[in-house]
């Protein structure tokens, strides 16, 4: 026969085995989907222009932006992938045309173009960064710069299928 | 004697509003930026001295603006304040229209964007009651203008002081630091003032 003891100990660690049961089973299938999406940043699609121009460089240059595609779930790196990137500059505003320009990545899924130093708009220095050709769904991306001075800036997706 | 305090204190405002803004006119920014942005920003900065303005015009601190000429020119700037406002956002709105959309549909990604637009509602929640304020009973008229102040000061300093604009960050914190400085000290008189007294006034005929 066996006795059991309800005591706050004993309730205590039930419970704490339950909570934990219950927290890897939700996270468990999240560690199977593997790496998440990339969201659409608030306001990363203001002044976007449809279909900017793959260039070598934006502009005179003098500033970096860069980042990388991977795919969603398992993180594989997505080579030839359109970037299309803009923002305020020195040699233009946001919504020029000049101040657009676009990208493709390397086998490794990187990309880097040289644009001129963005400055700040509405009170903040930030980039825009778009993927918007269709194969996977559409990201747009804002990232904001530490300091108005730095002469680079990232932009990181994580893409999945439209 | 009084003339030389009383230039002193003008001198003082002078500069507490003038050297930020004369700052702010050699920033390296200005060179990127068009005349309506540019327009746009500076409408932005003498708004915010006005701000230091009111509340020591109201309270009768200005020489020669004392009592009832100090409240005439307090409507004034009420008005211009307005005027400024709609030439800021109009301008904004004109430079980038989403960034400016985003900003009044509270969906900014600047937390600073929130500040100005909160500011820019009480401002003119203020103009459209003082053109009531007749129909107001004095108490009520009071509580509301003193709480709109508060929120008017309030959002105004933390919308300049997180903005990365044109401002020199030194003269933009001095003069934010004078605004709320102000703003305190005669909202505070007034709060103070009419617990103590409010006897006369509920019975005079307003």
């Amino acid at each position: 026969m066996t006795i059991v003891v309800l005591n706050r100990r004993n309730l205590l660690a039930a419970g704490g085995s339950f909570v934990a049961a219950g927290v890897s089973g939700v996270l468990l299938p999240a560690h199977a989907q593997g790496l998440a999406p990339t969201s659409s940043m608030s306001g990363g699609a203001n002044n976007y222009i449809k279909g900017a121009p793959t260039v070598n460089r934006i502009g005179k240059g003098g500033f970096w932006m860069s980042g990388t595609v991977r795919r969603a779930g398992d993180g594989a790196p997505l080579a030839g992938q359109r970037i299309q990137i803009w923002a305020h500059t020195t040699e233009g505003q946001e919504h020029e045309p000049q101040s657009h320009g676009a990208t493709l990545t390397d086998k490794d899924g990187k990309f880097r173009l040289e644009m001129p130093q963005i400055i700040p708009l509405f009170g903040q220095a930030h980039g825009h960064l778009a993927y918007d050709s269709g194969e996977f769904k559409t990201v747009f991306l804002r990232p904001v710069m530490r300091s108005p001075k730095d002469k680079s800036l990232e932009g990181h997706f994580v893409l999945q299928s439209a | 004697m009084r003339s030389a305090k009383a230039t002193l204190i003008w001198a003082a405002l002078a500069v507490a509003i003038g050297v930020p803004i004369a700052l702010a006119t050699t920033s390296d920014l200005l060179a990127y930026r068009g005349p309506v942005y540019i327009a746009a920003g500076f409408a932005g900065m003498i708004a915010l001295g006005l701000v230091l303005v009111q509340p020591l015009l109201i309270a009768g601190h200005l020489p020669g603006l004392a009592a009832l000429r100090g409240r005439r020119v307090h409507h004034w700037v009420g008005g211009a304040l307005v005027v400024l406002l709609v030439i800021h956002v109009g301008g904004l709105w004109i430079t980038s229209p989403p960034d400016m959309i985003d900003a009044l549909i509270l969906t900014s990604p600047t937390p600073f964007s929130l500040w100005g637009v909160i500011a820019m509602w009480a401002i003119f929640a203020v103009a459209l009651l003082a053109v009531f304020r007749r129909r107001l009973r004095p108490r009520t008229w009071r509580i509301v203008h003193l709480s709109l102040a508060a929120i008017i000061v309030t959002g105004a300093v933390a919308h300049a002081m997180l903005v990365e604009g044109t401002m020199e960050m030194v003269s933009k914190a001095a003069l934010c630091a004078l605004v709320l400085a102000a703003a305190i000290k005669v909202i505070a008189d007034r709060v103070w003032r009419k617990r103590a007294p409010s006897r006369g006034e509920s019975t005079s005929p307003q």
